[in-house]
C-alpha cells in the first residue's frame, strides 16, 4: 500500500469528479425530461454524441471552442425542439413505453446519419490550446482541462438551479412536475412547456458530448455506452430527482476512478455493482419517491 | 332483443369459426410454416437466421407482449445461452445435445439473476435496469478472454454430425441443418402454447392488464414476473445455444446493446402478444437488412426509420395489425 500515496488517491478522486461532472450533466436532463414528461428518453446518449460532432464540425469551419460551448447546446437544443414537436407528442397518453421505443428507433436513425456524414472510424478531439497542460491543485498537478469541465458543469447546475427556483417559468416546470393537470387547468399552456424541457435536457446532454470529447475522443457510438452508464445514475440517485442526479453521477464518476486506480480490470463492473447494491437495500433510489414509478 | 344481438353477430361467426381453430391450433399452424418455410426462401442460411432470432423474439415477446414488462437487456440471456453452449463444446468436449441444455439452463440461471434484481424495480425502471445490468454482462464475458476469447469471440464450435436415434445426419447441409434446428423450435413453440394455455398463461396476462386486480384475486405478481421472466430467459438461452451451433463460434456482438435492441425491435414490428408476430418480425427485419444492405450499408438508418414509422401509426405491429382487420 506504501505505492497509493494519499496524494495519489486525492487526484484520482478529482478525475472521478470530472468524470463525474459528464455524468451529472447528461443524468440531469434525462432526469428532467422524465421528471415533466414521464418520457424515458433513449435518444438522450445519441444527442450527447450529436453534440461532440457538431462541435468538431465547427471547429472544422475554423470556430473556436468558447463558441461552440454556447453554440452546441443550441443546435442540439433545437434539434430536441424538433424531435419532441413532432415525434414524441403525438405519444403522449398511449402509455409509458411508447415515448421509449420510439427515442430508440430515434437514435438508430441519429448515429446512421452521423455515420454517413462523417464515416464510422473516430476523430480525435483536441484540448483547446488555452487549457492544456496542468495545474497544482495542492495535491499534485491536474490537467487544467478536467478542472475546467468541473466548473463548467457547475455553473451550468447554478444556473439550471436558479432557473427553476427563481425564475415564474420555472415555477411553472415545478409545479408541471408534480401535478400537469391542474397547472393546465390554471390557464398554462403545458405542451409549450414540456416542448421547452425537452429541448433544454437534449441541450445540455448535446454540451455533454462536447465537453466529453476532448477526454474520450468521439465516435458514433459513445452514445450508448454513456446511455447504459446514466442509467446506473438514475437508479442510484432516484428518476426525476435533480438532487439525485447530481450526487449519484459524482458518485458514479469517483467509484468508477478508484476502482481503476485499485483494480483496473473491475473498473466497469464496478458501477453495476454499485447499482445491484443500492436496488437491494433501496429500490427507488436516494432520493426517489417510492410511489413514483409504479 | 336476443334475436337483434343474434342478427348483428351473424355475419362474424363464419370468420370467427376459423379464426378460433387457427388460434386453438397456434402451434401446429406456426409449426407448419416453419417446415414449408425454407423452400419458398432463396436462401436457406438466412431462413436458419429468421428462425433463431424468431425463437429469440418468441422468447422476448413472452415478457413483453405477455407479461407487458419491456426488458432492454435480452442480449444477456441470448448471448449467454450461446457462450455456455459454446463453452460446453469447446472446454468440455461436451456432445451437441448436452451442449443445448447447458445453453438453456445458462439463459434461465441470467434471468433469474438479472430478474431478481431488476423485478424490485416497477413499471419505467425496469427496462434501464435490464439494459445497465446486460451491459455487465458484456463486461463480464469480454474480459472472461480464458474462457470466452474475449474480442475474438469463441471459436471452435465444431458441430459436423447430429447423433440421434442412430441417425447420423450432416450438420453442414444448409437443408439439414436447418431442419435440425426447426425440430428444437417446433419443440419451444408447443411448449410456449401449453405454458399460455395453461392457468398460469392466465394469470400472466391477467398481471399485464391490471396489476392491483391480480393482487387482490390472490395471484403472487412478484413470483409470477419473475417465473416468467425465467421461462423467457430459457427460450432466449435455447435460441443462443442454436445461433452458437449454426455460426460455429460466438461472437462478442451477440452480447452488445444493439442484440437487446434488435430483439424489441423485431417483436414491436411483427406484433407484440400475438403466438406468431415474432417470427414475421425477425423475418421482416432480417430480409430488410439484406435488401438494403446490396443497395447501402446504411441499412440502420432505414431499419430504425421503420421502426420509428411502426411505433407511431402501427403499434399493434404487422401481424398484429392483420388479426385485428381478419378479427373484425
Amino acid at each position: 500500500m506504501s505505492g497509493l500515496s494519499f496524494d495519489l488517491i486525492a487526484l484520482q478522486l478529482f478525475t472521478g469528479l470530472a468524470l463525474g461532472a459528464i455524468y451529472v450533466l447528461f443524468a440531469i436532463g434525462l432526469s428532467l425530461i422524465f421528471g415533466m414528461l414521464t418520457v424515458v428518453n433513449f435518444a438522450h446518449g445519441a444527442f450527447y454524441m450529436v453534440g461532440a460532432y457538431v462541435g468538431l464540425f465547427l471547429l472544422s469551419l475554423g470556430g473556436n471552442f468558447w463558441l461552440c460551448l454556447v453554440a452546441v447546446p443550441l443546435i442540439v437544443g433545437t434539434s430536441g425542439l424538433i424531435v419532441e414537436r413532432f415525434l414524441i407528442r403525438p405519444l403522449y397518453g398511449r402509455g409509458i413505453d411508447y415515448p421509449l421505443l420510439l427515442t430508440f428507433g430515434l437514435s438508430y436513425v441519429m448515429v446512421e446519419l452521423i455515420r454517413i456524414a462523417f464515416g464510422k472510424s473516430g476523430y480525435p478531439f483536441d484540448t483547446p490550446e488555452i487549457l492544456q497542460g496542468a495545474v497544482n491543485i495542492g495535491v499534485g498537478y491536474f490537467p487544467l482541462y478536467r478542472l475546467f469541465v468541473i466548473g463548467i458543469a457547475a455553473v451550468v447546475l447554478l444556473g439550471l438551479w436558479l432557473f427553476l427556483e427563481r425564475t415564474s417559468f420555472g415555477l411553472i416546470i415545478r409545479a408541471g412536475a408534480r401535478d400537469p393537470q391542474i397547472v393546465r387547468v390554471l390557464g398554462v399552456n403545458v405542451s409549450r412547456v414540456w416542448l421547452f424541457v425537452f429541448g433544454i435536457g437534449s441541450g445540455i446532454a448535446g454540451l455533454a458530448g462536447l465537453l466529453a470529447a476532448p477526454l474520450q475522443g468521439v465516435i458514433p457510438e459513445m452514445g450508448a455506452t454513456i446511455l447504459a452508464e446514466a442509467f446506473v445514475v438514475t437508479v442510484v440517485g432516484g428518476m426525476g430527482s435533480i438532487g439525485g442526479a447530481v450526487i449519484a453521477g459524482l458518485l458514479v464518476g469517483v467509484v468508477v476512478s478508484m476502482t481503476s486506480l485499485f483494480a483496473p480490470e473491475m473498473a466497469k463492473v464496478s458501477i453495476f455493482a454499485l447499482m445491484a447494491i443500492v436496488l437491494l437495500i433501496r429500490p427507488q433510489g436516494f432520493f426517489g419517491r417510492a410511489g413514483l414509478m409504479s | 332483443m336476443n334475436e337483434l344481438s343474434q342478427t348483428l353477430t351473424q355475419p362474424s361467426v363464419a370468420s370467427a369459426g376459423w379464426f378460433d381453430f387457427a388460434k386453438r391450433h397456434r402451434a401446429i399452424l406456426a409449426s407448419i410454416f416453419v417446415l414449408v418455410f425454407p423452400l419458398v426462401m432463396p436462401f436457406t442460411a438466412l431462413a436458419v437466421n429468421i428462425l433463431i432470432y424468431g425463437l429469440f423474439a418468441v422468447g422476448f415477446n413472452l415478457l413483453f407482449g405477455y407479461l407487458g414488462l419491456l426488458s432492454f437487456g435480452h442480449a444477456a440471456l441470448f448471448g449467454t445461452g450461446a457462450y455456455l453452449c459454446g463453452i460446453a463444446i469447446v472446454h468440455f468436449g461436451w456432445s451437441w445435445y448436452a451442449a443445448i441444455v447447458m445453453g438453456i439452463l445458462g439463459g434461465a440461471v441470467m434471468a433469474a439473476g438479472i430478474g431478481a434484481l431488476a423485478i424490485r424495480t416497477r413499471g419505467i425502471y425496469f427496462a434501464m435496469v435490464t439494459m445497465a445490468l446486460s451491459q455487465c454482462v458484456f463486461y463480464l464475458f469480454y474480459q472472461a478472454v480464458d474462457w470466452t476469447g474475449g474480442e475474438n469471440g469463441l471459436r471452435g464450435i465444431n458441430v459436423r454430425t447430429i447423433d440421434i436415434l442412430g441417425l447420423k445426419l450432416d450438420f453442414i447441409n444448409p437443408l439439414t441443418r436447418y431442419y435440425v434446428i426447426a425440430a428444437f423450435v417446433i419443440l419451444a413453440l408447443f411448449v410456449l402454447s401449453r405454458i399460455l394455455a395453461s392457468p398460469f398463461g392466465a394469470v400472466i396476462e391477467a398481471v399485464r392488464e391490471n396489476e392491483a386486480r391480480a393482487r387482490a384475486s390472490g395471484y403472487d405478481v412478484t413470483r409470477t414476473r419473475l417465473i416468467t421472466f425465467i421461462l423467457s430467459g430459457a427460450f432466449c438461452g435455447l435460441a443462443g445455444a442454436l445461433m452458437a451451433l449454426h455460426l460455429s463460434i460466438v461472437p462478442i456482438e451477440i452480447l452488445h446493446i444493439e442484440t437487446s435492441g434488435m430483439v424489441v425491435m423485431m417483436s414491436l414490428l411483427g406484433g407484440m402478444g400475438t403466438f406468431f408476430g415474432p417470427f414475421v418480425g425477425a423475418a421482416v427485419f432480417l430480409l430488410l437488412e439484406n435488401l438494403v444492405s446490396i443497395w447501402t450499408v446504411h441499412w440502420q438508418l432505414i431499419v430504425g426509420a421503420v421502426f420509428v414509422v411502426c411505433v407511431l401509426f402501427f403499434p399493434a405491429g404487422i401481424w398484429g395489425t392483420i388479426l385485428k382487420r381478419i378479427n373484425k
